[in-house]
């Protein structure tokens, strides 16, 4: 295992890029730390994958080093990199069983026979396989196939880093819920550094310590789930982060209130400095409350119960807007809404200001 | 009206589709809910008539169309792959279906501006679908379904391919797009809670089976059997398996839980308990809560809520909790459990008993 330093890495599939548009994946520093649990988040086209590519050897960047631990490994080929890799579909042999799938990376690299025998079994264990350890992997269902992959990635415990592209996107939901726990677990034992790549929020929050959320070739943040649920630095990681994501009202901010319309003002709970571009609020929808009493009157187009929680959409101050309530709360006749001061977030130009100390 | 009269379709390697019932409304949403392999596109593919079914009927408006081939039906399709003509531009490919059905030009025209003006394709209609991105590859083949105003509309997993906050815009668009149209409209997911915020109707499906038929939150919240249950619930169900003995549901050599009011008439014996994870709670709910100590596996947060995974017994359960809630792995927790949220069913898998259902306001 080893720490991952990317210096400077940037990289434009044009022969001689010019301008910063030219860039799928724009200039970024960044360390993986040994032994870390990260997503890469973001919505297809945003530079995701190319950054996974850039780590694992597929792709050389237009620039930029890339180090594992000391060693600068930016034109080695992928097999030197000593990496393990899953993939979106199972990349397993269906005519060996699932054991040999198993030892197939440790035989590759002549690891004695006892020791792989001691590794196969305790992840046979890990995963749950007890029972089809000798069968043909061919009459395995998906999502048996897909845990052999994860295995055959973590079977080897000198790999640098293990790089997941989408590896539960074909899975049904509820084994999804199986395979995730057990992806997790594994990290917690193993201590392997992790990379995954996803644009599934659910799988990138629960399963990464720290989540780098990519928009347009960009990183906008890197943060655990809690910070990038609370404080979103860019309105982007808002709406993409949270379902529904985070509502963003455009305002004009007088010191410590926000002024939604000529009529409409609300506290902010914090003095902000005089903002200068296009001025926003965000508030999630799990901190919009609907009462009887409140700053804001609002219009309800509709109320979606959808089991553990409901979903309010409406208009405030002229714009959409969503609340979620509670499966036990219940909407009022003619509802008033008030944001929570101390879970607005003002953003100039999409980026996060702070407010002033007090 | 399309009616599916109680039709099983087998092949030499299986039955796909078990004796199944449903009568479809015209301008209706009917969702089709199961995992892979369930029975789902089978079922659809009867619908459109692709396949001929073993045995049983399938009526329009009361007439059998067993015997109409399938370019006679009026049905669109739409799968989980995007599938359009690659070499015509987006306008062409929405339009195709009315330049073979002999459309005059005029009305071509407007049909294809209002399709796409609703999947909002205007500004990509001159260009070819692989110059998309796969939400504008999908939206030009709904598009295409929407523009032959078929009377069936069967859309198969269609947001499955698709970038998670773009399945959430046309998720909120799809159901207005064709409700409008007066179709009949039926969906196809392996989710949960894409039924539920679609709405409509569900059929839930195990094994080629429609194990239960209704409204979609009626479904959810009173399943009538524990598959059912099972497969409406995302996270899993919680389940625990416990004796009856008089007012107490018990558990060799550990707990007792009271018996909810409501299904104290129940015979004594076992039965097998299932609340959803949302019920599993990690502080006192209020009254008529029961505390018990289980083993913390492991803590999942998405900073709105958090997913603690416990072990009780030889249960393995997960309790949904708001907020950020961190518990180490191994850790002994009380967890609370609510009686009047059980569903209780008997060792068949019936609903022998469940919660009552709040009426909405």
């Amino acid at each position: 295992m080893a720490r991952i330093t990317l210096d400077g890495i940037a990289h434009s599939y044009l022969p001689k890029p010019q301008s910063e548009a030219d860039f799928a994946l724009k200039r970024m520093d960044h360390v993986w730390q040994d032994g870390g649990a990260y997503a890469l988040l973001g919505p297809s086209g945003c530079g995701k994958t190319t950054l996974l590519n850039i780590m694992s050897g597929l792709i050389t960047p237009t620039r930029g080093r890339i180090l594992f631990g000391a060693e600068d490994v930016t034109d080695l080929p992928t097999e030197q990199r000593n990496i393990a890799q899953v993939f979106q579909f199972p990349v397993i042999y269906d005519t060996m069983t699932v054991r040999d799938n198993l030892a197939f990376p440790l035989r590759n690299r002549r690891v004695p026979e006892a020791d792989i025998k001691r590794r196969v079994d305790e992840l046979i264990g890990m995963l749950n396989l007890q029972g089809k350890a000798d069968r043909k992997a061919r009459a395995l269902t998906a999502d048996e196939k897909q845990k052999i992959s994860l295995g055959r990635g973590l079977v080897r415990s000198d790999v640098n880093a293990i790089l997941l592209d989408e590896p539960l996107t074909v899975i049904d939901p509820h084994l999804k819920w199986e395979l995730r726990s057990q992806l997790k677990h594994l990290h917690k034992r193993l201590g392997f550094t992790m990379i995954y790549v996803t644009h599934d929020q659910t799988e990138a929050l629960t399963l990464a310590d720290r989540v780098v959320v990519m928009y347009e070739g960009e990183v906008v943040q890197i943060g655990t789930p809690t910070e990038l649920f609370e404080t979103p630095r860019h309105t982007f990681v808002g709406y993409f982060i949270g379902s529904p994501g985070m509502n963003v009202i455009p305002c004009a901010v007088e010191g410590d209130r926000a002024r939604l319309s000529p009529e409409l003002s609300i506290p902010l709970g914090r003095h902000y400095a005089t903002l200068s571009g296009k001025t926003e609020l965000g508030i999630r929808p799990e901190f919009v409350r609907l009462g009887e009493a409140g700053d804001l009157p609002v219009n309800i187009r509709a109320v979606e119960d959808i089991g553990r929680h409901k979903i309010v959409r409406g208009q405030v101050a002229g714009r959409d807007f969503n609340a979620v309530l509670r499966d036990t709360d219940s909407v009022p006749a003619i509802p008033r809404a008030s944001f929570d001061p101390a879970r607005i977030n003002i953003y100039a130009d999409a980026r996060l200001i702070e407010p002033e100390a007090a | 009206m399309l009616e599916l009269i109680d039709i099983t379709k087998a092949t030499p390697s299986g039955i796909h589709v078990q004796s199944a019932s449903m009568r479809l409304e015209k301008g209706s949403l009917n969702i089709l809910l199961g995992p892979t392999l369930s029975g789902k596109t089978s079922l659809m593919r009867l619908m459109a008539g692709l396949d001929r079914p073993t045995s049983g009927d399938i009526r329009v408006d009361g007439k059998s169309v067993l015997g109409v081939r399938v370019q006679k039906r009026d049905v669109a399709m739409v799968y989980q792959q995007f599938i359009n003509y690659p070499s015509l531009t987006v306008y062409e490919n929405i339009a195709s279906p009315l330049r073979v059905a002999g459309v005059p030009r005029a009305e071509i025209e407007t049909r294809v501006r209002q399709a796409a003006g609703l999947l909002k394709l205007e500004p990509y209609l001159q260009r070819t679908p692989l110059n998309l991105s796969g939400g504008q590859q999908q939206r030009t083949a709904l598009a295409r379904a929407f523009v032959k105003r078929a009377s069936l509309v069967l859309l198969d997993e269609p947001l499955a391919n698709l970038d998670y906050k773009l399945r959430e815009e046309l998720r909120a668009e799809l159901p207005r797009v064709f409700a409008e149209a007066g179709a009949i409209l039926v969906y196809a997911t392996t989710e949960p809670s894409e039924a539920l915020l679609l709405g409509g109707k569900t059929a839930t499906l195990h094994e080629g089976a429609v194990t239960q038929f209704g409204p979609t939150i009626e479904v959810y919240q009173r399943p009538a059997d524990l598959r059912t249950a099972e497969i409406f619930s995302d996270p899993p169900l919680n389940i625990i398996r416990l004796r009856k003995d008089g007012t107490n549901f018990v558990l060799d050599g550990g707990i007792s839980i009271p018996v909810p009011r409501a299904s104290l008439a129940l015979p004594d014996g076992d039965y097998i308990i299932g609340f959803r994870p949302h019920h599993l709670y990690l502080e006192p709910p209020g009254d008529g809560a029961v505390a018990l100590k289980a083993k913390v596996a492991i803590t999942e947060v998405t900073g709105s809520e958090s997913f603690v995974h416990v072990d009780f017994a030889d249960a393995r359960w997960v309790a949904l909790v708001h907020g950020v809630r961190i518990v180490k792995p191994d850790e002994t927790v009380t967890v609370y459990l609510v009686p009047e949220r059980f569903f209780i069913f008997d060792m068949s898998g019936a609903l022998a008993s469940g919660p009552a259902v709040k009426q909405a306001a």
